[in-house]
């Protein structure tokens, strides 16, 4: 059995996971700061990859990032490579669908930080950046773990812009779902099971990791309590 | 060493108009919750900013909203002592305490034997590898004031400190407070809904009511002549009428320019005193008004007919409600409230009837009216 899937997906889910996390985190805190008219708008724009199919998504991705795009044909020039159909093309539909779930996980925390530990922070003379690393987000360190982790889940999981934007290629850019969709297609139904299996494990385990946060968060918060 | 604040602020349908200087002392804020005494403590610290004004610590301009003078909170050194105490869930106490250390930027070692000392003075050694929900209310407090000092704040400002405390360690915490301020030589700004608290700690206070502040005066002087309606409110008096000079003519000079005459109570009182012209009000405390037993000067001045409306038993003495017969309505306004310790209440009741209905004859010495402008 050619490995090659499991490696290039747990690679992509990796690297959109980091992307995600981080711009999820600054997205939710300065959205968090903006007047209502701006933040309603902005958190639309920025949801709405989470409920459009994901085919949607990919046809909005070739749109920029196409060989013949504005973007995509730039690039070609410039470093003699394409954006689409290369492994590095499925992060880029990994983090478009798995952004807003990183997003808002890390709002919904942020909205329930008591605002006053900042301001004492302030009082106390320590910079904001400070008070973002130390506290506002350690305070709210449950809630975007598992914020992250689902957004590697879906990352992982992620098909229908995938294939759109890097295609299948055995050995190059062949994910799980993709290669499970390509084997039974072909009828190699055997393997198309075992793989199915691998992604199960890996599913099951990550819903596992989000119970326990979630665990931890509650009794976290009856202790406090 | 002084503070001298003077800021406005608009919120919605909430205008903060706050003006005040404090010295080298305990200043109190007293007033109501919702008042706007949190806001101004934050205007104060950097956290909110006004519409308009000037806040100048120390010959220092932390604010002037004219030359555009606005310093962050980091730059203030302006301790504040939140209501919920604000310590960080995430760090141990030792760690929560070592963030206040971190402003001054000394070196590391030097910081953790100032963090231990604070510990050691604050009754808090043993307790450095707890989270602050670990410890109890007072424990908590000890720690976010500790957190404070460490950072040797310029101005201490503390926003209602015992509100989350059950009343024998806020008494405890008080007492420890005092010692504190006593020893912390710079200004403190001290915030409270409670009279007594303000009292026993200040030595100088305002008042805020609906946002607007009253001009600073002596603590005893606030409880002995609160000379206006907002501050004799929440002093803690709860008897008013409004009041009309009996004869405005008569300027000076003679017994009548001492009377008054209370439209709400409908009756004429001696003050004792000339009543300036611009009194609007009276206010006379509960245990200052008496009811007359037996024998005693039933007639005499300042002696007011009423019929009880109700008889209520308190933990140390007896609160009785009551109506003067010559007002015109039973609305609010004309309800008298007295307390009396119960044995004058048992001997009261042992020659008089004092059922709902009754009549009873109350006295107030004219002393004890204190008057009021608008």
């Amino acid at each position: 059995m050619d490995w090659y899937p499991l490696y290039n997906s747990l690679r992509i889910a990796a690297v959109s996971s980091v992307i995600v996390f981080f711009a999820g985190i600054f997205a939710a805190y300065y959205v968090a700061k903006l007047n209502r008219l701006a933040k309603g708008a902005l958190d639309v724009l920025l949801t709405l990859p989470m409920v459009l199919p994901p085919t949607v998504v990919g046809y909005f991705l070739l749109l920029f990032l196409g060989n013949r795009r504005p973007l995509g044909a730039w690039f070609l020039e410039r470093f003699g490579v394409g954006l689409v159909m290369n492994w590095y093309s499925a992060v880029f539909s990994a983090v478009a669908v798995a952004f807003p779930l990183m997003y808002r996980t890390a709002r919904g925390a942020f909205e329930s930080f008591d605002e006053t530990l900042a301001y004492a922070g302030q009082t106390l003379g320590l910079s904001n950046v400070y008070i973002f690393w130390r506290v506002r987000l350690p305070a709210c360190r449950q809630g975007i773990l598992a914020g992250a982790v689902l957004a590697f889940a879906r990352a992982l999981g992620e098909y229908g812009a995938t294939s759109m934007v890097a295609g299948y290629t055995p050995g190059r850019t062949a994910t799980i779902a993709t290669t499970v969709y390509q084997l039974w297609r072909t009828d190699n139904e055997a393997l198309a099971f075992r793989w199915v299996m691998v992604n199960m494990a890996i599913s099951a385990a990550v819903l596992l990791a989000v119970n326990m946060l979630e665990q931890n968060n509650r009794a976290g918060k009856e202790k406090r309590g | 060493m002084s503070l001298y604040v003077d800021v406005e602020k608009t919120l919605g349908a909430f205008r903060l108009s706050v003006r005040f200087q404090a010295g080298n002392e305990v200043f109190g804020i007293l007033g109501a919750s919702g008042c706007g005494k949190s806001m101004t403590l934050k205007t104060i610290a950097g956290i909110e900013k006004p519409d308009r004004g000037r806040i100048v610590l120390d010959d220092q301009v932390l604010f002037d909203a004219e030359k555009g003078i606005d310093l962050a909170p980091q730059k203030r050194q302006v301790g504040l002592l939140f209501q919920n105490y604000a310590l960080f869930p995430n760090m141990t106490v030792e760690k929560n305490l070592l963030a206040g250390a971190r402003a001054s930027k000394e070196p590391r070692d030097q910081a953790k034997a100032r963090v231990a000392d604070m510990m050691d003075r604050f009754y808090l050694t043993g307790l450095e590898k707890h989270r602050p929900h670990q410890l109890s209310g007072g424990q908590q407090q000890r720690a976010a004031l500790a957190r404070i000092l460490l950072t040797r704040p310029r101005l201490l400002m503390l926003d209602e400190p015992f509100c989350a405390l059950d009343g024998y360690l806020s008494w405890k915490l008080e007492l420890e407070l005092m010692d504190l301020l006593k020893d912390f030589g710079c200004t403190a700004l001290f915030v409270s809904h409670k009279r007594d608290e303000i009292y026993r700690l200040c030595q100088r206070a305002c008042v805020m009511d609906g946002g607007i502040s009253t001009p600073a005066m002596a603590v005893k002087t606030m409880f002995e002549e609160p000379g206006t309606l907002a501050v004799c409110r929440l002093s803690g008096c709860k008897n008013y009428s409004s009041v009309q000079p009996v004869h405005p003519a008569c300027k000076d000079g003679g017994e009548e320019d001492r009377w008054v005459y209370a439209s709400d109570w409908g009756t004429r009182l001696n003050c004792g005193r000339k009543a300036p012209p611009n009194t609007a009000y009276i206010g006379v405390r509960s245990h200052d008004i008496h009811v007359c037993l037996k024998g005693e000067e039933e007639n005499g001045e300042n002696v007011i007919p009423c019929r009880i409306i109700r008889v209520v038993e308190d933990l140390y003495h007896m609160v009785v409600m009551a109506v003067p017969l010559s007002a015109a309505g039973k609305s609010g306004s004309s309800q008298i409230r007295l307390e009396m310790p119960k044995e004058r209440w048992n001997a009261y009741i042992s020659h008089n009837k004092a059922e709902e209905g009754e009549e009873i004859r109350l006295r107030i010495a004219p002393r004890d009216i204190l008057l009021l402008k608008r």
